[in-house]
This record gives C-alpha cells, sequence and structure tokens, in this order.
C-alpha cells in the first residue's frame, strides 16, 4: 500500500517538473517588459545636435503623424549595419525620423553622419544616457515607433529587413 | 567675530557633507535592489555597463528632485517592469513565490514531526 502511494507521489511529482520543464524551455528568455504597463512617451527636454538649443519633447511629437525614434552612436557597430535600412525609411512621407544622439562625442557623431548619410528630420543629444532610462532603453540601437504619443512598438537591437516591413505596414 | 566666522564656515561645510552622504547611501540601496538588466547577475550598484552608469545618474537626479525611494522604484517599474526589481512586489503573481519557501517548511515539519512520533 505504501509502495504504491509513494509510486503515485513520485510520478506525479516527476510530470509536474517535467511539465514546467517542456513549458519553460520553449519559452523565449529574451525579457522584455510587458507593453501594457505605461506606453506614452515620456515628456523631456535635451539639446539638438545642430543648433544646440533645448528643445521641449511636446514640440517634437506634437503632430497626428507616425514618429521614428532612433537611439544610436558613432562607436555601435549595430547602429551602422541598420543605418542603410534607416536611410530607406526616410522617404516615406508619414513617418517623421527622430535620432537620439547616445553617449556620444560631437565629432564622431558628426562623421557618421556625413559618412552614411542622414535620415534625421531632427537629432537629439544625449550625453549622459538619462533620456535613453526615461524611454525605457537599455542601450543602442533601439528603435520606436510613436503614434498619437503613445509607443506602438519598440524595437530592441537594430533593425533587420523584416522589422522595416513591419514599420511600413504599421504607416501604410 | 573672526572665530564666530570660522565657526559658522565649519558648520556649513560640516553639515552639507552629512546631507550629501545620506544622499549616497540612498542611492547605493536603491540601486542594489536594481537588477542591471543587460548584465548577467549583477545589481546596478555593482555594475559599470554604460547602462547601468546611467541608471545610477538617473536615481541620483531623481533623489536630488525630492522622489521617494518608493517613487523611484515606481518610476522605473513603469519604464522597465518589476523585473528590475531584486525584491519582487507581492500580489497576484507573486504570491506562490513569497509563499511556496513556508509552505515547503511546514511540509518537511509535517514529515519530521510524524517521524518523531512513529519513532517514540
Amino acid at each position: 500500500m505504501t509502495n504504491k502511494k509513494t509510486l503515485i507521489v513520485i510520478t506525479s511529482f516527476f510530470t509536474f517538473i517535467f511539465l514546467i520543464f517542456f513549458k519553460g524551455l520553449n519559452n523565449s528568455n529574451t525579457y522584455k517588459p510587458s507593453k501594457s504597463q505605461n506606453d506614452t512617451i515620456p515628456k523631456f527636454s535635451a539639446y539638438s545636435f545642430y543648433e544646440k538649443k533645448i528643445i521641449n519633447s511636446e514640440n517634437i511629437f506634437n503632430e497626428k503623424k507616425f514618429y521614428l525614434l532612433n537611439i544610436w552612436s558613432s562607436w555601435c557597430l549595430p547602429c551602422r549595419d541598420e543605418h542603410p535600412l534607416i536611410m530607406s525609411l526616410k522617404e516615406n512621407k508619414k513617418l517623421e525620423i527622430i535620432g537620439l544622439n547616445y553617449k556620444d562625442k560631437n565629432k564622431n557623431a558628426k562623421k557618421f553622419i556625413d559618412d552614411l548619410g542622414n535620415p534625421y528630420s531632427r537629432i537629439l543629444l544625449d550625453n549622459d544616457g538619462t533620456k535613453a532610462i526615461e524611454w525605457g532603453a537599455y542601450g543602442v540601437p533601439e528603435t520606436f515607433l510613436i503614434f498619437d504619443n503613445k509607443i506602438i512598438k519598440k524595437y530592441i537591437g537594430p533593425l533587420n529587413p523584416e522589422s522595416v516591413l513591419e514599420i511600413k505596414n504599421y504607416i501604410k | 567675530m573672526k572665530i564666530l566666522k570660522i565657526i559658522i564656515i565649519f558648520i556649513i561645510i560640516f553639515s552639507s557633507q552629512n546631507i550629501k552622504a545620506e544622499e549616497k547611501n540612498l542611492q547605493n540601496k536603491i540601486t542594489k535592489n536594481l537588477r542591471c538588466l543587460i548584465c548577467q547577475g549583477q545589481s546596478v550598484y555593482d555594475s559599470d555597463s554604460e547602462f547601468a552608469i546611467s541608471l545610477k545618474l538617473v536615481v541620483q537626479n531623481k533623489i536630488n528632485q525630492g522622489f521617494s525611494e518608493k517613487e523611484i522604484y515606481n518610476f522605473l517599474t513603469d519604464k522597465y517592469g518589476e523585473w528590475i526589481l531584486y525584491e519582487p512586489k507581492f500580489n497576484k503573481n507573486t504570491y506562490i513565490l513569497w509563499f511556496l519557501p513556508l509552505l515547503i517548511f511546514l511540509f518537511g515539519g509535517a514529515i519530521v514531526f510524524k517521524k518523531f512520533i512513529k519513532f517514540k
């Protein structure tokens, strides 16, 4: 009788563990914060890249169209990779691309733009990385698709052709 | 008169240092409870990654702006989700986490108790 009991306990214990692993190991382990919590864009002010004037975020994302905020840096290699893709989005009239230059030297950033082209209608400076934190970013590169002061989609890491296609589908 | 001035200057210097130290303590306490999301197994306090450096700065700025510890945690969980806190909040998603050790402890205690009675 006791043998049967232990057998049942042991088998149910192992099936329980098996089920947890079976479910858990199939899940992707890249963590993304849940989107529903707060997807309104943060309010902040930053220096602009060329004029060195303070710009308020409310004056940037105020129109009823799609915005793409791209956090980039000249020292970040994936940013170099994704740059042609962002350039390809530049022609789209429904989309305005804003750059956030993350912890960069001004000289290097200018060289980056001169070498690879400028897809941004406006570039803001984030010298100490605090503005990126306001956006809930992890590092560079990171891209946010914004409409009506809401973050619709967040891309952690460099954009790829699929994500560009996705962005084009959103703004269609 | 001169002595009085010197004393006043000393008082000002030391009192301001005291405030600075308290702020630093609070900053350290908060950053020790924050997970550095891009590092493995490190707190923001321990890490020197770009992300952690910026986050320390943000916490310091928030303290200077007069945010309380709880408000800073709320601000960061808003941006990054619950995962950034080492000590998870008590809610419907985490009650198993909080109670499981207690249950296991009671279960073990029950087994020991049963054995003990048998032994007697």
